[in-house]
């Protein structure tokens, strides 16, 4: 379990992180959203007990993280913003040296070791000096170190970014794959990245929790939530025919992008399927439609709105 | 203890994934030999001692340690990797130390690699063994005391170049306040009670006592709490930048 309540940093004058309160039982996977420079970091930063708050308490598992930093650090993996890294090592000796400090040895070492090496796919450049590694292996050596102790607690901070899109798919499986009873924390603004593998997210801005509830109901915070989007065959969208879907019952609001022959409806009410009429529609009308697509919600618009808001 | 080793143990072993431990023990050899041979006048003396090799230590500590001691914290905060570290179940101050310690072994390895001097000057005569291996202590010493001060300027700053100026420079003033010209300065408009308080303060002093061939209680107790006050300030220092 972890506890922040009402949690304040304060960098001279500017306040990073205002009266931030949440709190994590095992088996949540928290996507931390957020604009840059919202404050993410730097409640990870104080999560894991490298900077201390200004005002408030941090606990994991009953470990204060100010009184009892050693033993709270103990149970938490840590991927800073970044991935740093010892440049000059191999991640043999980097993950070793982890390993080594978070009090592993012996054969205990050298059975997490091999496991986060195959976890990671790191085999093929464990030998080889850690600055001269891609992008996407600096990145998997930071996520392996964060792992090495099987701990119960996983704060990564922007743990995707810059991977291709083949190695977030395997990061994203990597964390699907944690056992069901551990607390992960992802920060990102990657937004898919919720749906995909978080089961709650909260939304920060300027320092202030401006959303917090599961990615689903995220999406249907959105005017997108329930809205069909039409593909018509070529220069049939037409003015009357918007005036014709718009003139339907559970039909709000008509868009029309005549560049790519769409047409999207938003129903009246978000919890009702406009489906079944706007098809009986489409066949009255005898119109060539190529695709239909049921909106489950824009992340990214819902993002924009209520991280802007905070700002006015 | 565990994170004292862990720690000493990576830090010992990036000094030589780096050119810079090859360059380091080179130059430091070199000069400790131009040093001896054409400035200490080693041969012309003709005494079988190594008087000229360890007079000339405090000035070239004074700009070699600085080097070795600017990157143990500096270098992390830049790179970020300070936030491993400081994430790791360690405490700060066991951090401090094995920073400290591998500095310290490695400078302390340099020392024991100037062996053949040592080995000169028994073949050339008969010099008082007591005396060169006591200075040896007194010299390893005075390095960790030189090096305690560059942790606590090195956590200071997150540039290299500031943490190597700020520390010769405090360093610089731990050499000269034993010297009787700057102690003079002081003579004319300061009670003898703190002329001598600065004079005690010194590397030189304490460092020249040493040398002498006595190894006191009191030159042993001063540097060891002159380490020990510096990485005190080092871990505070530390400490204060989480907490800014």
């Amino acid at each position: 379990m972890i506890e922040i309540n009402h949690l304040v940093k304060r960098f001279d004058d500017l306040v990073a992180v205002n009266d931030v309160s949440f709190r994590l039982a095992p088996g949540e996977v928290l996507g931390f959203l957020g604009p840059n420079g919202a404050g993410k970091s730097t409640t990870m930063k104080i999560l894991t007990g490298f900077l201390k708050p200004t005002e408030g308490t941090v606990t994991v598992f009953g470990c204060d993280i100010e009184r009892d930093t050693i033993a709270a650090q103990r149970q938490m993996g840590y991927l800073p913003e970044g991935a740093p890294c010892y440049d000059e090592m191999t991640p043999r000796s980097f993950l070793k040296f982890i390993a080594a400090a978070r009090g592993l040895t012996g054969s205990e070492q050298t059975r997490q070791l091999a496991k986060v090496v195959g976890t990671m796919s790191l085999e093929g450049v464990l030998d080889q000096r850690i600055e001269t590694l891609s992008k996407g292996f600096k990145r998997r050596v930071g996520l392996a170190q964060a792992i090495i102790h099987d701990p119960q607690v996983l704060v990564l901070d922007e743990p995707t970014d810059g991977l291709d899109p083949n190695q977030k798919h395997q990061v994203r499986e990597m964390i699907r794959g944690l056992a069901k009873d551990k607390i992960v924390i992802i920060s990102t603004h990657i937004l898919e990245e919720v749906t995909a593998v978080c089961s709650r997210a909260v939304i920060i801005a300027r320092g202030r929790i401006v959303a917090d509830c599961e990615p689903s109901a995220l999406e249907r915070r959105s005017k997108y939530h329930g809205a069909l989007t039409l593909t018509l065959d070529e220069a049939v969208v037409a003015a009357d025919l918007v005036g014709a879907f718009a003139g339907l019952d559970e039909v709000g609001l008509v868009e029309a992008n005549t560049t790519a022959n769409q047409l999207t409806l938003f129903p009246r009410d978000a919890s009702a399927s406009i489906l079944l009429s706007v098809s009986q529609l489409v066949r009255e009308r005898d119109l060539a439609v190529t695709g239909i697509v049921q909106e489950k919600g824009r992340l990214d618009e819902v993002f924009r709105e209520v991280t802007s808001e905070v700002g006015l | 203890m565990r994170g004292i080793r862990v720690i000493a143990g990576r830090e010992l072993a990036s000094y030589f994934a780096t050119p810079l431990a090859y360059v380091f023990i080179l130059i430091f050899l070199v000069l400790s030999g131009v040093f001896t041979f054409y400035m200490g006048n080693f041969y012309e003396r003709e005494q079988a001692d190594l008087g000229p090799f360890f007079n000339f230590h405090p000035w070239l500590y004074l700009f070699l340690v600085p080097a070795i001691a600017m990157r143990l914290w500096s270098e992390e905060r830049k790179s970020g990797s300070i936030e491993l570290l400081l994430t790791l179940p360690i405490t700060r101050f066991e951090a401090v130390m094995g920073k400290f310690l591998a500095a310290w072994l490695f400078a302390g390895l340099a020392l024991a690699l100037t062996f053949p001097l040592w080995l000169t000057v028994n073949y050339l005569g008969e010099p008082d063994n007591g005396v060169i291996v006591a200075s040896y202590i007194g010299s390893w010493l005075m390095a960790g005391g030189f090096l305690a001060v560059g942790s606590c300027m090195s956590a200071v700053s997150k540039s290299q170049v500031i943490a190597f100026i700020l520390t010769a420079a405090v360093c610089l003033v731990f050499v000269l306040a034993g010297f009787p010209m700057v102690l003079n300065v002081f003579k004319d408009w300061l009670p003898l009670l703190l002329v001598d308080t600065v004079a005690s303060l010194s590397f030189m002093t304490h460092y020249g006592a040493i040398t002498k061939g006595v190894l006191g209680l009191n030159d042993l107790l001063y540097f060891v709490s002159v380490i020990g006050v510096w990485l005190l300030a080092t871990t505070v220092v530390v400490e204060m930048k989480q907490a800014r």
